[in-house]
This record gives structure tokens, C-alpha cells and sequence, in this order.
């Protein structure tokens, strides 16, 4: 047991102390770029106490707006309380899924940017499925997420297929086909088939309602049965890296491809299949996405999903596990920031300072250590990808 | 000049590299240190040279204490280095190679190139070498770039040369010409430190053999001692240099391979028009010098090259075009050129690794799901066969010694129905205690009856181990010859000599 | 067609650049018989080649849609086919791979401009314009890939040079001072990559990514607090106008392009030319390459690896915050948010399709500026190709520029890979 909660201390030290001094570092930005803070500097004492005052009602209402509101309880229960936690987990849950495409994507040694369009070509093709369509509830559903899984299986496929044809590498394929990807979706929203009918902005119809998924918790929460899809899907990703031999070989050719190759293992198909699972993972992030809350498509739908996708996966440390908790924690502070922004004068854009500074101090344990002075900081394996010739 | 090295100390880790080294080299002398693999000579020297920090421990240079922090410190006190790997830029002019870290400018910052360009033409004169100060490093034989390398520290006026393991990727007769080199450099005056584990050189060049052994001085040596004294003095006991062959009876035919040609992705032959056959029951060596189309010709062997023309048959059967693993599960065991690149995954599990190849296999796989339970199991049973030495079978493999991951490999690659072994430098780098062990497992397997290639730069290694020997040079094989050839002939072949 | 049957015995890059062609050579063939014979029977394409008072050379020129895609679909094909024997032949194509290109875009512009006017001069010094952050960017990568640090942090660094002048000429008034900030805030980032990168090894692709996050997240959060709220403080510079070089400023075609642009596009030139000529002719240069391509030889003759590399980086971060003026200052004076909108990623795609050399670089950001411009130019003048589908120009060409269809492109040899002695891979 003390062996056990030593392994939790130790590999969630790093972790938290990250978490700390982003927060202390984004408070400070916060601070000091408050018009009313600024205006005191010349009394100390005073600026001092509106400083904190200001960075502590940001940081109060980033926690009120993502796990619990003691406002929204009042007279109408504790459960009520709890909503903000029920739209983190709704922000959380295709979070988890575009997470574990990156994740997936490092196992193997490949460095998925792509995310972002992969989570586009799920969501259209979801949506086209979901409103063009009419079908029984639960085949409709699972059409639609399947027509998003299997596009965005191809588009990701293409960066596999062309790294192991041609050696293309995956970071620059995948950072232009997301742009490819976006402009796309602007134009797939202004052909006939897909703009709503007497609409001149941007966006398709509502997806059918035998095409959404079903809520979990009423109607008064926005909780979808997209979260158990993608918990699934995270221990869908364990099991297949630990305990099948499909994962040993992607685990094996992310740690070593070329005695991966000596030992009869071929790399080309492994970069193919891991980019077509990171796609179809992607995708069906977009897919329940469009299906369990947003039921319309519109430019915007991929959000900054397929981008924070990246810093939870390095935040998780590319497990499925941590991915999880990763894409939770960063689903909390984009739906907390939300609150803050409205409720307070501090913008919700603090949150992916917040989000860059964890993961680069996750990413330099040496400066951790050197900051807190502590000398045997558990730390794992760095992840890397392996610059352009790699 | 003359170097002096007292109590030089260094650890990494647990591991004490260097223990209390005291050496020294007086003016116009040459001193051989003689060591095994991973001994810590080159630790010592890298130390002297300013590329690692000694824990304790001086230097002294003409007897006044000079401290070495940088590279740019021993260049300063006149302190050369001839690398084992070379430090040269592959895709810069000789000339370039020559004066970086030493660029004279003119105004603007411009490079200006034309007194270094006179000094070298003038050394190389001077040694008699043919050198293209243009030419670009990556079209030039091993033998001139090292040759480039000497010239760039004697440019620099160093006093004392420091080479280390500098005939690993010559000829015979190219490691003469070099011993040659040397002995003149000597005459001039320059003090030279000679570093290697071949006995043979360094009786032929040495006035002086210092020995290490773990990481400490274990005596000296005059260069008319015998090999086997200095053998036994390196390794520490009594050691029998050419190991134990039986006579072996030849089997049939295993692998034919014909007219054989290899390209890179740029079109480039590597390998041309190759023909030969193994034998079950022998051992054929494919000696010559690195880089001669040795290394893609292992490869080939299991389809690790993109770009092959030609045929190979085991035991009949077409293996040109087969996938990397379907030549594997025709019965050919690989043992890479390099354990650490491409023989293991060092972050995976001992056990991990002996199943690389196999994993989807039974019992280790049903269907798709991996049964870990077997895996350690087998793993267990195979360590102790191999006697590899490790804490767990679960540790990485990163945490074994160099001879240990070799075992791995072995154990690994022989545990599948085996018809050929090809085995490719398989004791580089390797202790005198792992390179017996190897050694009798390839014999084991030439007299269970099956075919051995054996790719090898070492010539002892080639001659105590082949029952007949090729002979690699350009990409071709110059000739087949029987294993009682000499070594001038083979030297000879080796440079691309054919009577 | 012999070639073709011969192209078993060829290298990989001979056969992708010959499938290029016969891509490029089926294009052309496609824009004959749908352009050449499909165009109005009597429309006519207009350029135009003045712009304002330059010593007036053609005014503009005159050619029927239809004579204009045929002959150039007709060069195009010519030049398609002489490409594909100069590889056959294993020689030097890249003249005739531009001839063809050039010769489908001009057939292209004379079939989409059909009886309309097209200002060639203004499009191609709007071109120039779009590829000034580019062209920043892509040699702020150079400098610092070059001595083996990947530089994805171009985006940040511009959007860091693009906020802090456009923030600094807004609080003060004066463009110069927003000028002399631009570099500072975007060195500031690459003080960010460089000591993370160097000091605490951190993999430099992911760090790169997680600075531009960084700055976006600063940014934009900075541009909601202070920026729009405070506009009249905070967000309404100066910009620079242009400054036309006399003489030469006349020429045509090329004066009103190159020589009437604002100060910064003048200090890219000067830069590209310090840096084209620092690259391969000083003592830094040489330096410089040596670490990029094999540190331990630089290590071993006495150059300290990691101090280069840093200064490069700290460098290159001037270079590109100094581009990111180019947004505030050098436009319309006021900053928007994310306004660099992935130009740190095409000038990423510039360098690599460039072949990480200056010139390439140079040209490629040039190209895609144009594809840029050329998008904006056809949908003011009402083309029936979607501009979604021409914006993406830029990026379908950098994916395949990065497979090989243009020949071999290799990154510094140590690029992206931590040095440290004793050889940490």
C-alpha cells in the first residue's frame, strides 16, 4: 500500500507542482493587467489586496463555472450545484477522444497535429449522415458515428499512408491538412446539399433527432451518452497497446523502428494503421461532438479541440489513463473560463496560457527540480518526437 | 613535447570508468595503450582531449599543470585527436573541414580560405598524400578522410597526437601505410598516443604498451613481449586466442545466392553482381574492409534493402521480395550489425524483446490478445540458456552490459527453427569474455549442421571462425578462398588487389 | 513513352518527378480542351502592367481567352515533356518545371479572366506583400534549423512582434519605436525555445507548438483585456507609408513591385541578402552549418555547440518578431487577434519546400504569396472556382513538396536533436 501510494506521489508531483505555478504565473498576468490593479500602484498595500482580490474572484469563478456553483444550488438542490461539472464533462468528452488520437499517435512514435482536421471530417460526415437521413434511433446513432469514424480514418490514413510511401513527415502533413481540412468546412457550408434552408451563414441543419445521442442525466443537463463512448474508447486504446500484439508492434516501432524492422515488423503498416486509429479516434471525437451536444455543424465546430488535443496528450503523458484526466482538467478550465469571463473582467484566452505553461514545465522536470529543490523527482520518460529526419 | 596523466579519476553512475590512471608520453615517443572494449580508454582520452571532466586527477603538459576544459584547451596546449569516429562534416570541402574552429576572416567577416588552402597542400606534400582540397568529405574513401583527419591536427600544430582505434576501418595494407605515417610524424618529433585492443599493431608500432583493464592501469609492456602475454594481461587470465574447431562435415547447399546487386534510393550500386553459396555445416566469412557493401549485403539477406536486383534461394526458395518477416520465418536467423540500433528496443522489457519477432505467435498470442504470463515464462527458460544476467527479465534492456544484450539477441534470433545464421559484426565492441561466448555459439550452430554467414571487419575473427572466406571490396566479392589462406593475401584482397 | 517503360531502372526521385510531370502534362492537356477550346469564341483578357506613374513602358495587353489557354497550355505541354526527358537524361529540370507552371497559371488566367481585366503589376506587388511575413518567418526557421534547432515557433514569434509593435506605436505614437520592439518581443520567445531547448532538452517540436500556444493564449487574452476596451490607447498605432526608391521606383513592372513598398519590406531585403551571404561565406556561417549538420565534429575542433545554437535561435526570433511588424506597423497600425493566422506554418512549409537554403525559402514564400494573392485577386473579379479550394493552393503544394515530388528534401542532418557530450541521441 505505501509502495503504491508512492508510485501516485511520485508521478503526481510533477504534474501538480506544474499545475501550481502555472496558475501563480497566470495570476500574475492577471494582475497586473487589471486597469483597477494598475491604477494603485502607487500605494503598495492597496495593490497588493486588489491584486489578489482580482486573481482570487477569476480563480473562484473558474472553479464555480467548471465544477460546482453554491449560486446554482441555491433552492434548487445540490444536483443543480453540480452543473458546471456536467458541462466539463460535456467540453471533456471529445476532448478525451481528439486527446487519445495524439496519445495513440506518440505511442507509435508519430507526432498527430492533425487532431483538429481529422475531428472536422467526423463532424461533417456525422452530420451529413445525422440530417440527410432518417432512421431507427439507436442505427441511426450508430451510422452516423460510424460514417464519422470511418472519414476521418481516411483522412488520417492519407498522412500514414504518405510517411510510409514517401517519408513525408507527419508533422508538416498534418499541420497543413488541418488548414485543408478548415477551409473544407467552409466550403462544404455553402454548398446547397449542406446549408439550412433559409440560412445565409454558415451552417448545416440539426441533425435528426433519431441521430443524437441520448442524455444521461435529464433534460436540465447537457450530459451525453458521448462520455461512456469515450471512456470506452480510452480503455479500447489500454487494451489495445497492452494487451494485444497489434499495440506491441505500434509500441515497439514508436520505441524503435528500425529493430522494430530487423525483427520482422513492418513499420510502413504500423504508421498506417496508427494514423488511420488516430483519425478514426479523431473523428469520432467530431462525431459526438455534433450528435451529443452541438447537433448542428457549423465552421467553427472543431473548436480548439483537435489543438488542446496535443497538450492533454502530453499532459496525460500519452496513456490512455492520463489522457483522460488530462482532457477532464482542460475540459474544466475552457468551461470554468467561460464563467470567468462573463462573471469577471478576466478573459477566457488566460486558460491556454494556463494550458502551454503546465505542459512546458511538465516537459522540463530539470527546472522543477531546480525551482522546488527537490532532488528525486519522479519523472518518466521524456516523449519526442524525432525532428525532421526521424 | 611530453603529456603527463596523474590519478585521473571518473565515474558515471555506479560505474568508475577511469581509476587513478597514471600515464605519461615523452617527446618523439610513440605509446600504446592497450585495452579491451569498454576497458576506458576512450573515457581516458576524451578526457585529455576536454570532452569530459576528469572527477579528480591532473594534467601536465612539458611538466606545467595545464587544465583541459574544452577541446579548444588541448588544441591550445597542443594536444591532437584522430577519432575513432570521424569528426568530419560529410557535406563540407576538405578545406572546409579543415579550418572550422580555425577560420581566418577577411574583411566583412568573409571567409578567406587561401593561406589554409596553401599550408595543407604544402603538408600533404610533405607526407606525400594526394588530397583534393575541394573535394567534398562524403565521396572520399575511409582511409583519405582519415587521412584528412591527421592532416586537420597537424595543421594545428599539434605536439601530441592522440589516435584512437585508428585501423578499425582499414586495410592491412592501409594500416601500414598509416603505422608508416606515424613512425615519420615520430621522427618529427610529435609524441603519439596509440589506442587499441590489437595486439599485432601495437607490438609493431609501440615503444612503450601501457595496459588497461577496468578502468585501471594494470601494468606495461615492452613491444617484443609475446601476444599471448599481452593478451592475458588485458583480459586478465590466460586466454586461448583462436577458439576450439572441430572438423566439420559439409552439408548441402542452404543459401544460393546470385548476381546479386543492391542500390540506394539514388541509384547507386552497393553491392554488385554478387554470387555465392553456404553450405550446411560450414561457416563462410564475407571479410574486407567497412563500408565495401558488407552491411547492405546482411541486409539484404532479409529483405532490410529496398533496392535489390538478382536472386537468393534458401534451400530452393526464392527469398528476394519476401517481406521482412516471412525471411525470418524461412529460417534465417539475423544478428544486426548493431545491437543497440537495431537489435533491441532498449526502453522494452528483456522478455519484451525476446519475443520481437515472434509475438504473434503461440503461445505468446492468441488471436490478437498477448499473453504476458507466457511471454515472462518463455523469457525465463531462455535467459537461463543464454545466461544472460540481469536482476529481472522485466528490467529494460537499456540496464544490461553490452555482452548481455548480445545474448539477448542471440537468443532471440536462435530460438526459431533456424536453417542459416547471419550474423553481422557480432562481436563488435564486446569483452574478450562475451566474444568466446559468441563465438562458440556460432560454431555450435555450423556443427548442428547449419549454415553460418558471418560478416566481419576483424581479420582474427574471420580466420579463427570461417571454413571459407569472401572477400568484399567495392561491392564485389573479389574471390572465395579456403580458410588456410594467408594473411598478406587476404590483406591484399581486402584492398582490391587481385593477382 | 520510352521513358516511361524506362522508368523501371530509375531512383525513386527520378520516378516521383516523372509522375509530376505527367500530372502537369495531363493538367495542360486538360486546360487545351476546356480552356483553349472551351473559351467564349470572342472574349479577350486584359492585363494590366502599370499602376501609378512609372515610365510607361506597355500600358497593358490584349489577348483573346481562347488564343491566350492554347498557347500557353501548347508552351505548357512543350515544356511538361522536355522536363520529363531532362530527368530521363538525369539532368538538372527545374527550369522546365517553372516554364510549365508559369505557362498553366498564365493559361489559367486567361481562361478564368475571360473578357475581363486583370492588374498583373498590382497582383504581383500584392503578392510580394503577402509573402513579406513569410518571407521573415521562413528565414528566422533557416537561421535557427540550420544550426539544429527546429523552429516551430514561427507563428508565435510573429504574432509576439506583431502585438508588441502594434501595442508599443499605439502607447507612444511612433512606429520607430514600434520597429525596435518587434525583434525584442519576438527574441523574447526564443529565449523561451532556446533555453528550454538547449538548456533542459526538451523535444523541440513539442515545445515549439506549446510556445505558439503560449502566445496566442497571451495574446489574445491581453487584445480582450486591454486592447479592445482601451482601443484609443492601447490599439490604434501608426503604420508606415510607402517610400518609393527614386529611379529605380520608376522602372516598370519591377519598380512599382520591388521599389514602392514601406521600410520593412526594405529590411527584408537587407536581411535576406546578410543572411544569404552570412550563410555561406563567413566564419559564423560555416559555424553555423557545422552544428546543424554534425555537432560533435563542431564540439571537437573547439566550437561550443550550445552557445551557437542559442545565439541562432535568439537571432532568428529577432528575424520573425521583426516580420510580425509587418501585421501592425506595416499595414494598418492596429493589432487583431490571432491576426498572424498560420503564417508561422506556411513560413514553415516555405522553408522546407525551399530546402531550408535562403533562396528556396525566398521563392517558395514568393509562390505562395502569389497563391495567396492570386485567390483574392480572382474572387474580386468573380471566378467560378471556389476561393476555399485556391486557398488551399499553398498547402496541397507544401504536402507535396514534403513526398518527394520535387526531388530530395533533407533537413540538417542534426536538426531537431539535442546536443550534449557523450552523445545523448
Amino acid at each position: 500500500m505505501k509502495k503504491f501510494l508512492d508510485r501516485v506521489l511520485g508521478t503526481a508531483l510533477l504534474p501538480a507542482l506544474s499545475f501550481v505555478m502555472a496558475f501563480v504565473i497566470s495570476g500574475f498576468v492577471i494582475a497586473f493587467s487589471d486597469s483597477k490593479v494598475l491604477k494603485l500602484a502607487s500605494s503598495p498595500g492597496k495593490f497588493i489586496t486588489t491584486a489578489l482580490s482580482t486573481v482570487g474572484n477569476a480563480y473562484l469563478a473558474l472553479f464555480q463555472g467548471s465544477v460546482y456553483d453554491p449560486n446554482l444550488a441555491h433552492g434548487h438542490g445540490f444536483l443543480q450545484g453540480l452543473y458546471p461539472l456536467s458541462e466539463t464533462v460535456v467540453t471533456a468528452t471529445p476532448l478525451i477522444l481528439t486527446g487519445l488520437a495524439v496519445a495513440l499517435a506518440f505511442q507509435s512514435g508519430l507526432f498527430n497535429i492533425g487532431a483538429q482536421g481529422q475531428f472536422i471530417f467526423g463532424a461533417v460526415a456525422a452530420s451529413y449522415v445525422g440530417f440527410h437521413f432518417t432512421f431507427t434511433p439507436v442505427l441511426h446513432v450508430a451510422l452516423a458515428l460510424i460514417a464519422g469514424v470511418l472519414s476521418a480514418a481516411i483522412w488520417g490514413g492519407i498522412v500514414g499512408i504518405l510517411k510510409a510511401r514517401t517519408g513525408a513527415h507527419e508533422v508538416i502533413v498534418t499541420i497543413m491538412m488541418n488548414y485543408i481540412a478548415g477551409f473544407f468546412i467552409l466550403w462544404i457550408l455553402k454548398t446547397t446539399t449542406f446549408l439550412r434552408h433559409g440560412r445565409i451563414d454558415p451552417i448545416a441543419p440539426e441533425v435528426n433527432p433519431s441521430a443524437q445521442l441520448p442524455h444521461l442525466a435529464g433534460n436540465n443537463f447537457r450530459l451525453h451518452a458521448g462520455i461512456l463512448i469515450a471512456l470506452a474508447a480510452a480503455y479500447f486504446v489500454w487494451w489495445l497497446l497492452n494487451r494485444t500484439t497489434i499495440g506491441f508492434r505500434f509500441r515497439a516501432v514508436g520505441a524503435n523502428a528500425a529493430a522494430a524492422k530487423t525483427a520482422g515488423i513492418s513499420v510502413g503498416y504500423v504508421t498506417i494503421a496508427t494514423m488511420a486509429l488516430c483519425g478514426a479516434l479523431a473523428g469520432l471525437g467530431g462525431a459526438v461532438h455534433v450528435l451529443g451536444s452541438e447537433y448542428a455543424l457549423t465552421a467553427d465546430i472543431a473548436g480548439n479541440f483537435g489543438f488542446d488535443a496535443i497538450t492533454v496528450a502530453l499532459l496525460g503523458r500519452a496513456k490512455p489513463l492520463g489522457t483522460v484526466f488530462a482532457a477532464l482538467l482542460f475540459g474544466a478550465l475552457r468551461t470554468g473560463g467561460r464563467t470567468m469571463q462573463s462573471n469577471t473582467t478576466t478573459p477566457l484566452d488566460i486558460v491556454l496560457v494556463i494550458q502551454a505553461l503546465i505542459v512546458l514545465f511538465i516537459a522540463a522536470p530539470t527546472l522543477v527540480r531546480y525551482i522546488f529543490r527537490i532532488k528525486n523527482l519522479k519523472t518518466q520518460e521524456a516523449l519526442a518526437s524525432k525532428g525532421w529526419n526521424g | 613535447m611530453s603529456l603527463e596523466l596523474k590519478g585521473i579519476t571518473k565515474s558515471f553512475g555506479s560505474l568508475l570508468a577511469n581509476d587513478s590512471i597514471d600515464l605519461s608520453v615523452g617527446d618523439g615517443e610513440i605509446l600504446a595503450i592497450l585495452g579491451e572494449n569498454g576497458a576506458g580508454k576512450s573515457t581516458l582520452m576524451n578526457i585529455v582531449y576536454g570532452l569530459l571532466q576528469p572527477d579528480a586527477g591532473e594534467i601536465r603538459v612539458n611538466g606545467q599543470l595545464v587544465s583541459i576544459n574544452e577541446p579548444s584547451d588541448a588544441l591550445a596546449a597542443g594536444i591532437g585527436m584522430v577519432h575513432q569516429h570521424f569528426m568530419l562534416i560529410p557535406v563540407f570541402t576538405v578545406l572546409e573541414n579543415i579550418v572550422l574552429g580555425h577560420e581566418a576572416t577577411s574583411k566583412l567577416g568573409k571567409l578567406d580560405l587561401t593561406s589554409a588552402r596553401a599550408k595543407l597542400l604544402a603538408l600533404a606534400k610533405d607526407f606525400g598524400f594526394v588530397i583534393d582540397p575541394d573535394a567534398l568529405v562524403e565521396s572520399l574513401p575511409v582511409g583519405v578522410q582519415q587521412r584528412v583527419e591527421i592532416l586537420k591536427a597537424l595543421m594545428y600544430d599539434a605536439k601530441v597526437l592522440i589516435l584512437d582505434e585508428p585501423t578499425a576501418v582499414l586495410t592491412p595494407q592501409e594500416t601500414d601505410e598509416l603505422l608508416e605515417v606515424i613512425r615519420r610524424l615520430r621522427t618529427q618529433g610529435t609524441s603519439i598516443i596509440f589506442i587499441s585492443h590489437k595486439l599485432r599493431e601495437v607490438k609493431a608500432i609501440a615503444n612503450r604498451i601501457s595496459v588497461i583493464r577496468r578502468g585501471k592501469v594494470v601494468g606495461s609492456a615492452e613491444p617484443s613481449a609475446s601476444q599471448e602475454e599481452l593478451a592475458s594481461l588485458m583480459v586478465g587470465r590466460p586466454v586461448n586466442l583462436a577458439p576450439d574447431k572441430t572438423p566439420h562435415t559439409i552439408g548441402e547447399v542452404i543459401l544460393h545466392v546470385k548476381d546479386l546487386t543492391i542500390s540506394d534510393a539514388t541509384g547507386r550500386a552497393l553491392v554488385k553482381d554478387v554470387s555465392f553459396d553456404v553450405r550446411g555445416g560450414e561457416v563462410l566469412a564475407i571479410a574486407g574492409v567497412q563500408g565495401n557493401g558488407q552491411s547492405e549485403l546482411a541486409q539484404s539477406i532479409i529483405n532490410l534493402e529496398p533496392h535489390v536486383v538478382g536472386s537468393m534461394t534458401l534451400e530452393g526458395r526464392e527469398l528476394v521480395g519476401m517481406s521482412v518477416h516471412q525471411s525470418l520465418h524461412e529460417g534465417i536467423a539475423f544478428i544486426p550489425e548493431s545491437r543497440e540500433l537495431d537489435g533491441l528496443i532498449s526502453s522494452f522489457s528483456i522478455a519484451d524483446n525476446l519475443i520481437l519477432d515472434t509475438h504473434r505467435e503461440k503461445p505468446y498470442a492468441k488471436g490478437i490478445t498477448l499473453s504476458p504470463r507466457e511471454v515472462f515464462a518463455e523469457a525465463e527458460v531462455k535467459a537461463k540458456e543464454f545466461d544472460i544476467r540481469a536482476q529481472s527479465i522485466k528490467d529494460p534492456a537499456s540496464s544490461l552490459s553490452g555482452g548481455n544484450k548480445q545474448k539477448v539477441v542471440l537468443a532471440r534470433e536462435l530460438s526459431r527453427p533456424v536453417k542459416l545464421l547471419v550474423a553481422s559484426q557480432p562481436t563488435r565492441g564486446l569483452d574478450v569474455g562475451s566474444i568466446e561466448f559468441v563465438h562458440e555459439r556460432i560454431l555450435a550452430e555450423r556443427d548442428a549442421g547449419r549454415a553460418v554467414l558471418l560478416f566481419s571487419t576483424e581479420l582474427d575473427e574471420v580466420l579463427a571462425l570461417a571454413d571459407r572466406i569472401a572477400v568484399m571490396y567495392a561491392g564485389k566479392i573479389l574471390a572465395i578462398v579456403d580458410s588456410g589462406v594467408t594473411r598478406e593475401k587476404l590483406g591484399l584482397l581486402m584492398a582490391g588487389v587481385v593477382e | 513513352m520510352k521513358n516511361l517503360i524506362a522508368m523501371k531502372s530509375f531512383t525513386a526521385t527520378q520516378r516521383r518527378q516523372t509522375w509530376l510531370h505527367i500530372v502537369l502534362f495531363i493538367i495542360a492537356l486538360f486546360e487545351l480542351k476546356a480552356f483553349g477550346f472551351g473559351n467564349p469564341a470572342n472574349a479577350k483578357t486584359t492585363f494590366g502592367f502599370t499602376l501609378a506613374k512609372e515610365w510607361v513602358l506597355i500600358h497593358t495587353w490584349i489577348i483573346g481567352s481562347a488564343t491566350g489557354s492554347y498557347l500557353f497550355s501548347i508552351i505548357a505541354l512543350i515544356a511538361a515533356v522536355v522536363a520529363i526527358t531532362l530527368i530521363a537524361l538525369k539532368k538538372r529540370a527545374g527550369l522546365a518545371t517553372a516554364v510549365t507552371g508559369l505557362a498553366l497559371m498564365m493559361g489559367f488566367l486567361c481562361w478564368a479572366a475571360a473578357g475581363k481585366f486583370i492588374p498583373l503589376t498590382g497582383m504581383l506587388q500584392g503578392s510580394l506583400l503577402l509573402a513579406v511575413p513569410l518571407v521573415f518567418g521562413s528565414m528566422s526557421g533557416l537561421l535557427s534549423e540550420r544550426s539544429g534547432v527546429i523552429n516551430i515557433a514561427i507563428e508565435g514569434q510573429l504574432l509576439a512582434g506583431a502585438f508588441a509593435s502594434g501595442v508599443v506605436a499605439s502607447l507612444t505614437h511612433k512606429s520607430a519605436l514600434g520597429l525596435l520592439v518587434a525583434p525584442l518581443a519576438g527574441a523574447l520567445i526564443s529565449l523561451l525555445l532556446a533555453t528550454f531547448a538547449i538548456k533542459f532538452s526538451v523535444d523541440q517540436v513539442i515545445l515549439g507548438f506549446v510556445l505558439n500556444v503560449l502566445v496566442i493564449g497571451l495574446t489574445d487574452f491581453l487584445y480582450k483585456k486591454l486592447l479592445i476596451p482601451y482601443q484609443t490607447t492601447w490599439n490604434s498605432g501608426p503604420s508606415f507609408s510607402r517610400i518609393e526608391i527614386p529611379l529605380i521606383g520608376k522602372l516598370p513592372i519591377i519598380g512599382p513591385i520591388f521599389f514602392n513598398q514601406t521600410l520593412i519590406v526594405y529590411l527584408m531585403y537587407l536581411i535576406v541578402v546578410i543572411i544569404t551571404y552570412s550563410l555561406f561565406k563567413t566564419k559564423w556561417g560555416l559555424r553555423t552549418r557545422a552544428v546543424g549538420e554534425h555537432p560533435t565534429a563542431a564540439d571537437s575542433v573547439g566550437i561550443d555547440v550550445n552557445k551557437l545554437r542559442f545565439r541562432n535561435v535568439l537571432i532568428a526570433g529577432l528575424v520573425s518578431g521583426l516580420g510580425g511588424a509587418y501585421f501592425t506597423i506595416g499595414s494598418t497600425g492596429s493589432f487583431s487577434k490571432e491576426m498572424t493566422s498560420g503564417a508561422g506554418f506556411i513560413a514553415l512549409a516555405a522553408l522546407i519546400f525551399g530546402k531550408w537554403t535562403p533562396m528556396g525559402a525566398v521563392s517558395a514564400a514568393l509562390l505562395f504569396g502569389f497563391a495567396d494573392n492570386l485567390q483574392g485577386t480572382l474572387s474580386i473579379i468573380g471566378v467560378s472556382i471556389p476561393s476555399e479550394f485556391m486557398l488551399m493552393v499553398p498547402y496541397i503544394a507544401t504536402i507535396i513538396a514534403v513526398s518527394g515530388l520535387v526531388g530530395r528534401v533533407r533537413a540538417p542532418k542534426a536538426d531537431g536533436i539535442h546536443y550534449s557530450r557523450g552523445g545523448s541521441h
